[in-house]
Order: C-alpha cells, then structure tokens, then sequence
C-alpha cells in the first residue's frame, strides 16, 4: 500500500469514526486505535499517538459550540483537571515501560466497560440534595439554563469524583482516548452533577487532559505525521459533519449499533493484545 | 451570584472561540503539510507497522519550526499538530486570566497548577 492509498484510507475510516462518535454522543476516539491497529497494522504507539491528537481535535471544535448554551461549569473543569492532567502524565509514563500487548488488553477492557455504560438508561437523580462543605469551599456549586427557567444544583462527593477522574486521566494518558465515559460516570454518579452540566464539562476537560499527555508522546516521537494527519482531518471532518446532521429519531439504533462494534473491538484488541500480534 | 454567572458566560463565548480559531488554524495548516508530504511521498510505501518513532527533527519544537520553514511536509504537518496541542494551553491560560479578573484567587492558583502540567509536557525532553 502506498502512502497515497493508505491516508486516503485511514482518512476516510476516521471520517466514519468521527462522525458516529458525533452522533451517538459516544466519542469517535475509543474506536481509532482499534481500527489503525487491527485494519491498517500500525503499530500500537503511532496508533495512540494519532488517537490523543484526534481527541484534542473534536473536544476543542465541539466545546466551542457547548459554550454558547452555558451548560459548562468552568470552576467544576478546572478544579478535576488538576487530577486529570496528572492522571495523564503519569499513563503517558506507565505507556512507555509496558508492551503493546499489555496496552492492548487493557484497551479491550475499556471498550467493553464503554459498551456496558453506554447499554444502561442513565436516570437523572431528581431530589435537591444538600451540597457538602467541600464542595461548597471549592465554589463548585452552579446553575444552568432549563426549559423552566434557571436551575441551580449542588456538587457532592468530592473525594470520590476526584479519584475517578484521576483514573480517567491515566487511562487517557495511557491508551490516547478522551476518557468520557469515565469522566461522566465520575460526575453524574460520584458528584451527582445533573446531566448537561456533566457532558459538557467533561468534553471540554477532554482536550486539556489529551493535551498534558500529547506533548510528552510528541517529544518521544509517537506522534507521526503520515499517521496522525489522515485520523485528525479525517475525525474532525466527521465530527463537525454529525453535530450538525440531529438525526434524533435513528440515534437509539445507532447507538446499539455503535456499542456492538465496540464490543467485538474490544474482544479482538485483548485476543491480539494476549496472543502477542500487536 | 446571578452577577457571577454572567461573568462566566462572558469568559466562556471567548474561550469557545478561541478554541473554534486554535482548531481551524491547526487543521488548515495540517492540510497544507498534508499537501506537500503527499505531493513528495505519495508513491512511497506506508509502512507503520514497526515501531521507530518519528526521526529527531520532528520531535523538539525548534525542530519542527526549522523544518517547516524548510517545507518539508511531515514538519508542516507536525507544526498544524502542536497548534492544535497548545490550543487547551492556551484556553488554560487565558482561564487564569479571567479567574485574577475576578479575584477568585483560590482558582487562579487551581489554573496556574494544571499550567504548569500542561507547559511541562509540552517542554519536556
């Protein structure tokens, strides 16, 4: 394959990743490093190191539509990114000393964790609870915009939501995603922030996470040029081009659809990583 | 606290799009080096399949400058990729700013901490 082919290729397939991952809500990210690894045999590394830069990409062009609706809790982000960048820093160092193969097999077990999450119903927790002391030091209490008007809510369970996110940021550092189904998970159901102020926040976390681990991977040189290029235009294009297409009535479907991809991803990234062919 | 929030909403349509203009920038000069790579090594084989890491000029920042201004294709690429890396750095910074013009110092220094992570790892070696 030359290289003409082969970046028209991973191009296109980042394309179709981006824009899924657009629709469904799920991220394009968890399914790039699959994809250059067990289509395209890239190795594992380069496939990260695209994956990480792709993240950055759609988090930030997203992020600057989520804004306009005043979802996002800027103080919220900033406090949790202090755990995510650390997070990443330390999975960047841990990717350095283990085999593509370990990386591999934990990866399969992400994608299988993301699948079950995304299968489940969230239900948003209704009842006003009380903020805690923490929380109310922190100024990480908000409001944000409903259809009836202003709605404040109260952050809870701090240490918790702070420790997952930590995890979050590892797994970010370590595998080249953007760690959303974590983050969220962390904040919907450790600090019971109320869904959109969840999402959004999370999604511009993401870019800052990727960004504190995606210097150290560029110095090492596994970021590569012919191999990031076609995945970063390819899933920004395919990102742009699915927020703007609301196809609401078919997402149920292709969410399923999406989630079943990801398992089969996931059980082929552990067989390979297991059996030593990545 | 309602005075606050419209505080927030100020700072965040400029962090959007300042984020917006750090994407598109980095994407048009990652299709440009896409451009001129293709143009010289669209005929050679693509081989990633082991791993060598990038050659060294494509690996420090002084690097990647010198070989853009070189027009050299993967450095054009690499240098669309560290605008893109460094736009979260920057919506970071311009957080602290925003956070000192409203005296919440508690979260200047909370911002000027993952700063400090963030330009570590873009300066590190």
């Amino acid at each position: 394959m030359n290289i003409l082919v082969f970046s028209g290729l991973v191009g296109f397939g980042a394309l179709l990743a981006g824009f899924l991952g657009a629709l469904t809500g799920l991220g394009g990210g968890v399914v790039i490093v699959p994809m250059l690894a067990l289509l395209f045999h890239v190795d594992i590394h380069y496939a990260i190191g695209a994956s990480l830069v792709s993240v950055i990409a759609t988090s930030s062009g997203a992020a600057a539509a989520y804004v306009r609706e005043g979802y996002s809790n800027i103080r919220i982000g900033m406090f949790l990114e202090t755990a995510t960048t650390v997070g990443a820093i330390v999975g960047a160092a841990i990717a350095l000393h283990v085999s593509g193969g370990a990386i591999a097999i934990v990866f399969g077990l992400v994608l299988l964790y993301s699948a079950f999450l995304s299968s489940r119903d969230r239900v948003e927790h209704g009842e006003h609870l009380p903020s805690t002391p923490l929380a109310t030091k922190l100024r990480l209490n908000g409001s944000y915009p409903t259809a009836s008007g202003v709605q404040s809510y109260n952050v809870r369970g701090v240490p918790a939501g702070y420790s997952l996110m930590f995890g979050a940021g590892v797994l970010s550092g370590l595998l080249g995603i953007g760690s959303g189904a974590v983050k969220v998970v962390a904040m919907d159901q450790a600090m019971k922030i109320p869904f959109k102020v969840s999402t959004t926040t999370s999604n511009f976390m993401i870019g800052v996470t990727a960004a504190a681990s995606a210097g150290l991977y560029l110095h090492r040189g596994y970021i590569s040029p012919g191999v990031a290029m076609p995945v970063m235009l390819g899933v920004l294009a395919g990102s742009l081009i699915g927020a703007r297409i609301l196809v609401k009535a078919r997402v149920k479907v292709l969410r399923y659809v999406f989630a079943v991809v990801i398992v089969v991803l996931g059980f082929e990234m552990i067989f390979s990583g297991a059996t030593g062919r990545l | 606290m309602t005075k606050s929030n419209w505080g927030d909403l100020e700072i965040e349509l400029i962090i959007g799009v300042l984020l917006r203009t750090g994407v598109m920038l980095a994407a048009s000069v990652v299709l440009l080096g896409a451009v001129v790579y293709l143009a010289h090594y669209g005929l050679h084989a693509a081989d990633y399949r082991t791993f060598h890491g990038d050659p060294e000029f494509l690996r420090s920042l002084t690097g990647i400058v010198r070989g853009a201004l070189h027009l050299d294709g993967r450095a054009i690429i690499q240098l669309g990729l560290l605008i893109l890396i460094a736009t979260p750095v920057a919506r970071v910074a311009f957080s602290a700013v925003a956070f000192a013009i409203e005296r919440d110092y508690l979260y200047v220094w909370v911002t000027l901490f993952v700063l400090a992570l963030l330009l570590y790892s873009l300066f590190s070696h």
